[in-house]
This record gives structure tokens, C-alpha cells and sequence, in this order.
């Protein structure tokens, strides 16, 4: 993505009246192009359709849109945003909508409009009856102008992949802009208790939804070293604050008086991590208080849910649908999904970027117990070509912790020397040159009914999850 | 033994991993016995210099660069000019090495001052130079091939009096043209690699290590080595990986 050009507006939908044969070409284009390339086995398909359809007609993503009666949903965001719009349309189906949704994570405009062009017939009309698209930070704000959504669904803003935004204050730029713009209909929800998206609520026509954190627990921990908001948006002061749940994410004031965490519109009143089983959480908003059972682990995991339900309130929802798909969800692939392979498990999480990382770690390692870790790190341009991510996570906190840690991808030998550096001993890292060795040699080293950790980049889980799938133990991905 | 290290401006200049530079020194000093007092002294802050033998800083998002080099101008600049000239080891990378040399005229036309360490001026450029490095460096006793990773927009030239810390065999470096990456002034080091540039070049950060402690203990001082393969076969996989990318000028060892 060039950063030049992410922020240009795409054209405004033109009016539907009659048939449109530039449309329908486009349609017919991607649909073959869908079809061939699966038949190539050249993937699943998921984006080529929708750079073709959008080359015969620039338009066709905002068309396609407009015959969505239940409207559009994007979410975006640094980190969550799959886990997010996966469980938002769980609680959709539930509710008897049709949601058509981008699952296999292909989140730029292509793979929005190829999901678009999958569900539409040869005159352009979708068979469901809703959008919700997870859209990559940097495409928000063109997505925004040509799909005018519904709602619009913002995670957080960490570093992530910075040769290809730059700065993250340019990325937070491009948000706020793209967000003036939008008419009161639509509904904006936020994360309260990152202090970068709770600003971007401040004088926007679009209603504001909040949610947030309100547990009581003593606020001792530091602010992360890979917190890319520690000051304040608004005059720059460092925040001060009364709770650090992780990286910058937590309950904030600015010394000033000029800005503070937003009164929260759906809140977690109490929360328990089971491990890497799940959490209970008690959730309060205007429809009460809610005790769920969420079969995700981690605090991270809590705000994603958060996120989706915001998304469901603001969509008029009913609470019974919400409650029936926050307590069926399960993984999607790459996370914590669990495989059981011959009384032994793998548990796959991706990894992106260091609060992710972080956190990840922090979430296996609540269980008891020396670990089996298989870390692959990549460095294709899905993955970001600079791996100095690895430096910003805490990969301190797995010294002593491990058993045996392989290493793999491209970029195997940088993790190695995280380890060292980070203090687990070189004799329990071991360097594998292959996706099936780092499955094999980690299967081999599991003790029985043990469990091996794989924590791959993007590009890595994709390669991992063709290996697992031509093995049987789990579908290709675009089939999710 | 004991050193003394600062790490100035952590909070807002770590963007791409560079406090993975502090992390290595302290380990490569740990693993030898030397004890290393660690401060972090950031944008205000008065804490004296004098007694540093070693500052660390990194690079950061515009906005701190510009706290940074308003801070710079005052006693801190002077505090780091005389380390230096007192013979502290310094290592500055990307938005704080634009700072040590006169300027940087930034994308939006203002100009941060900097303090003229290094005989150097940086100006904007209209694109980044983004991707893997491979730099040709002279540490004295060995010449060894640096890598790293740059993200910069901006353009550094150096004056008549300026000494570039290696030949880029893979990059852009300093400006894309002049095939120099880096600056040198005593044993102060500024360059544009992040990766960040001390784990995967443990020759680098033992040479700053070793300038350190002579300036404390005196110049009979003497490293123990240490075993660096993972360090050295991380850095030769990388080079590999960029030469099969082919953005290889000319033959990386």
C-alpha cells in the first residue's frame, strides 16, 4: 500500500435505476476469475475477482453496497479486527440476518469487493442482506466513502508494519479525517480505553459508542514500551494513568483536564481468564448485565468482544442473539485455534505485531507448566518486511518458562537471537528450515497429551494452515 | 568493571525496535561481568551527563522528533557535545542522528535545528527509502558487514569534515546517491539502521562496549569473547535472503 495514495476518495455511488451492463460485466469478470483461479488451485481466489470487477467498473463496490438493505459494517483497526467482525457476524446469523462478510481476511478493497461479487447475481444484487467487512487501516477511509456504512467499528491503533504506513500518527490522521465526514446516521463505536481512538469520537457528526473496562483492580502496571499513545491526543501531555490493562490500552486522564477515557457505553464490570480456555465476563450496557463464558483467552480477546457486541447494539441487535453468538463462537484459524493430533495439541496464534505478540505470550503463559513453543517468523510483505517488531514485544517474560522453542520462516535466525537476548538459554532454541519440520520436530518433542504453541506471522499461518490441511486436520481457509 | 549508559529519549523515539540496542549491550556487559547502571533520561530531564560512557537513542514519529530537537538545544546538546569530545562512546539512530548533524529541513519545510556533532544536513526527500541494508563498515580492527533495516525520508549529506560510518552494499543509506551510510565523530555513531542494528552486529556493539571502558578503566582494557553464532548466522541468513530478493549492489560477504 502506497501511503500516498490510501487516503483518495473513491467515487460516490451512482443512483440504481434499471440494468447496469457495466456492472453485470464486472460481475461476470470477477466470477470467472474466482472460478479459474480456484481451479488453478491458486488459492482460494479471494482478491484477484475483485481487482478485475473494480478495473471493468470503479464503481462496482459502491453499487454492490447500495443493495444491501440492513446496510454495512466495516471494522478496522491494528489488532482484533478478524476475531471482531467474525464474532459480530456469528451474533447477525443468529439474529436471522444474511451478513455477507470478507472471512478470509482479505481486507483491502479488492477482497471487500470480491466477497461482494461471490453473493451477487449477474444484475449486481447481493443475495444476503447486510455487509460487515474487516478492512485494513489504511483502506478505511476510501471504503468508508464508497460503501457509506452503517456502522464503523474502530479496535486500536498499535505499530504494526511500518515500512508499509509509516507513522502511526499518519495512520490516526487518515481515521480522523475519513470520520468528519460521516452524516449523523451512522453510528462510530470506540474503544474508550485506547486513548487514540477515543479521541477520534471528539467533534464528529457520526453517533459515538464507547466501550471499555470498568473492573477495580490496582493500576501498578507501567505503560508498555511498545505504547505508541502515551500522550495526549489533544495537547500532547503525557496521560496519566489509573489502570494499564496492556500496551496504552487502559483507564487515562491528561493532567491538563483537557481530555480523559469517555463514560463508557457498554463496560466489562468483572472479568476472569480461564487460561487459555476462555474468560468469564460480566458485561453491562442498556440492556443490563450479561454473565458470558467467551470461549477466546485473553484480555485482548475481551475487547474484541466488547467491539462486537457494541457493533450488534448499535445494529439493533436483540440480546438474545447476541447471547446466543458470544456463547457459541469459537477460534477462526491462526486464532488459538485448537488441533488434537494423535492425543497431542497444536494451538495456532497469530502473531503481527509486538502488542499482539505480547499479549499472545502473556495468554499462553497463564498456564502452568514448561512450554512447547514453534515461532515462525516471515518477512514477505503480508508479514511487514522489518522484523523490529520482535525487539518491541516482551519476549522477556518466556525466559525459564520454555521447554524447547523452534524457530522457523524466513526470518528464523532474528528470532533466535530475540531469544537469547531475551533470556532463554540457545540450547532450548532450535532452528527448523521448513512449515512440516516445525510441525513434525514439534509434534516429536510433545510429551503425550502435551501441547505445542505455534505462533506464526501471516504469511507463516497461510503456509501452515495448507500443511494442516492437506494433512486433514483442518479446512483450507477461504472455505472458513 | 562498571559503565554507565544512558538511553536518552526512550519513551518517544523506540518506534522500530531500537531499544533492542540497549537490551544487547546490557546483555553482551551481563554475560561478561560488567556491571552497566542503565538511565533514561527523556525530553526535560536534567539528569547529568558527565558521568556516561555510553548514550544510546533511537528514532521516532515526527512530532517527538521535533520535542527531541528543542530539547537538544538546550543543556542536554551541550552535555552530549562534551561527552563526546570527553571521549564517550554514542550510538544515534535515524530521527536522532539527523539531530546530531546541523539540521533537518523536514517534509512540511520547517527546520529542526540540530547541534552539529556531525558535519551533516538532512533534508526530506519526496519518497522513503524503505527495505533491508547491508553497510561496508571500517571499525579499525575488523571491517565488518552491517545489517539492518531502513525507513527514512529524509537525505543526509555530509560536510568536508564529515566521515560516513561504512559504504552501503545494499540500501540506500544517507541519500540514495553518494553510497555512504552513517556518520562518525570520535566515538560517536550515527546511522539510519534500525532492525534493530546491535543484536545482528555484535562486532558493532562490542566496539562501543570496548570505547566505553577504556574511557572508564583506560586503554589496557580487553573484551572477553563471547559466543556469537546465532548472532552471526542470523545476519548471514538475512544477507542471503536479500541477495536472492537481488537488491545486492555488489557482493555482501
Amino acid at each position: 500500500m502506497d501511503v500516498d495514495t490510501v487516503g483518495k476518495a473513491a467515487p460516490a455511488p451512482p443512483a440504481r435505476s434499471g440494468w447496469d451492463l457495466r456492472l453485470s460485466s464486472a460481475v461476470l469478470l470477477g466470477k470467472v476469475a474466482s472460478l479459474a483461479s480456484r481451479r488453478l488451485g491458486a488459492g482460494g481466489g479471494t482478491a484477484l475477482p475483485g481487482v478485475l470487477a473494480a478495473w471493468l467498473d470503479s464503481a462496482a463496490l459502491a453499487k454492490l453496497a447500495l443493495g444491501l438493505p440492513r446496510g454495512t459494517t466495516l471494522v478496522t483497526g491494528t489488532n482484533g479486527k478478524t476475531t471482531t467482525s467474525r464474532l459480530l457476524a456469528t451474533i447477525l446469523k443468529r439474529a436471522g440476518w444474511q451478513p455477507i462478510h470478507n472471512r478470509a481476511g482479505a481486507n483491502l478493497a479488492s477482497g471487500v469487493t470480491a466477497a461482494l461479487l461471490e453473493r451477487s447475481n449477474l444484475t449486481g444484487c447481493p443475495d444476503g442482506d447486510s455487509g460487515l467487512f474487516e478492512v485494513d487501516e489504511a483502506v478505511m477511509p476510501r471504503l468508508l466513502g464508497a460503501v457509506r456504512p452503517r456502522v464503523v467499528v474502530l479496535t486500536n491503533l498499535f505499530r504494526d508494519q511500518l515500512d508499509r504506513y509509516g507513522e502511526i500518527d499518519f495512520v490516526a490522521g487518515l481515521w480522523r479525517t475519513a470520520l468528519q465526514q460521516l452524516p449523523p446516521e451512522t453510528t462510530v463505536v470506540l474503544n474508550a480505553d485506547d486513548p487514540g481512538i477515543a479521541a477520534l469520537g471528539r467533534g464528529i457528526r457520526a453517533r459515538t459508542v464507547y466501550f471499555g473496562l470498568d473492573t477495580r483492580e490496582s493500576g501498578d502496571a507501567p505503560v508498555g514500551h511498545a505504547a505508541d499513545s502515551k500522550n495526549c491526543p489533544l495537547c500532547a501531555t503525557p496521560l496519566r494513568y489509573d489502570t494499564v490493562r496492556y500496551a496504552h490500552v487502559g483507564t487515562y486522564h491528561c493532567p491538563t483536564g483537557d481530555f480523559e477515557r469517555p463514560p463508557l457505553d457498554l463496560a466489562v464490570t468483572a472479568v476472569s481468564l480461564n487460561g487459555v480456555d476462555s474468560s468469564d465476563v460480566d458485561v453491562a450496557a442498556s440492556f443490563g448485565t450479561r454473565r458470558w463464558r467467551f470461549r477466546l483467552p485473553g484480555l485482548y480477546n475481551v475487547y474484541n468482544l466488547l467491539a462486537a457486541v457494541s457493533g450488534a447494539l448499535a445494529l439493533d441487535v436483540p440480546i438474545d442473539a447476541i447471547d446466543a453468538g458470544v456463547v457459541g463462537f469459537s477460534a477462526a484459524f491462526g486464532r488459538l485455534e485448537r488441533i488434537t493430533i494423535g492425543g497431542r495439541t497444536l494451538f495456532v496464534v497469530l502473531i503481527k505485531n509486538p502488542v499482539g505478540f505480547t499479549e499472545v505470550l502473556r495468554t499462553i503463559l497463564q498456564e502452568p507448566g514448561p512450554k512447547h513453543l514453534a515461532i515462525a517468523i516471515n518477512d514477505n510483505l503480508a508479514d511487514g518486511t522489518d522484523v523490529s517488531w520482535l525487539w518491541d514485544a516482551d519476549v522477556e517474560v518466556l525466559a525459564g518458562r520454555c521447554e524447547r522453542v523452534l524457530v522457523g520462516g524466513t526470518r528464523a535466525g532474528d528470532m533466535a537471537v530475540r531469544l537469547k537476548y531475551a533470556g532463554t538459554p540457545t540450547n532450548r532454541v532450535h532452528q527448523v528450515g521448513s512449515a512440516e519440520q516445525l510441525v513434525d520436530d514439534g509434534l516429536a518433542g510433545l510429551p503425550e497429551g502435551g501441547t505445542l504453541y505455534i505462533l506464526p506471522t501471516y504469511t507463516a499461518m497461510i503456509e501452515l494452515r495448507t500443511l494442516l490441511s492437506r494433512r486433514g486436520y483442518a479446512s483450507y481457509f477461504w472455505e472458513d | 568493571m562498571r559503565l554507565s549508559l544512558c538511553y536518552l529519549y526512550a519513551s518517544g523515539m523506540n518506534v522500530y525496535g531500537d531499544r533492542g540496542n540497549v537490551l544487547t549491550l546490557a546483555q553482551r556487559c551481563r554475560w561478561r561481568g560488567i556491571e552497566l547502571d542503565i538511565i533514561e533520561r527523556g525530553v526535560g530531564d536534567r539528569a547529568p551527563l558527565k558521568q556516561c560512557d555510553l548514550l544510546v537513542m533511537g528514532g521516532g514519529q515526527d512530532r517527538d522528533q521535533v520535542a527531541v530537537s528543542q530539547d537538544l538545544q538546550g543543556d542536554t546538546g551541550k552535555a552530549l557535545i562534551e561527552a563526546v569530545e570527553d571521549g564517550a562512546a554514542v550510538l544515534a539512530v535515524c530521527g536522532t542522528y539527523q539531530l546530531l548533524g546541523h539540521y533537518f529541513k523536514a517534509g512540511g519545510g520547517e527546520t529542526l535545528p540540530g547541534i552539529g556533532l556531525f558535519d551533516a544536513w538532512t533534508v526530506a526527500g519526496p519518497r522513503r527509502f524503505i527495505g533491508d541494508v547491508v553497510v561496508r563498515a571500517d571499525l579499525g580492527d575488523q571491517v565488518v558487514d552491517l545489517v539492518g533495516f531502513e525507513n527514512h525520508s529524509g537525505r543526509t549529506f555530509l560536510g568536508p569534515n564529515g566521515r560516513c560510518l561504512g559504504q552501503t552494499v545494499v540500501g540506500a543509506g544517507n541519500n540514495g546517491r553518494d553510497g555512504q551510510e552513517g556518520a562518525r565523530y570520535r566515538n560517536a555513531f550515527g546511522c539510519y539502521l534500525h532492525g534493530p542494528l546491535l543484536p545482528k552486529n555484535p562486532e558493532l556493539a562490542d566496539h562501543l562496549i570496548l570505547l566505553a571502558l577504556r574511557r572508564r578503566h583506560g586503554d589496557d582494557v580487553v573484551l572477553s569473547p563471547l559466543d556469537d553464532s546465532v548472532e552471526i548466522d542470523a545476519r548471514r541468513a538475512m544477507i542471503e535472503r536479500v541477495r536472492r530478493r537481488g537488491r545486492v549492489k555488489s557482493g555482501a560477504r
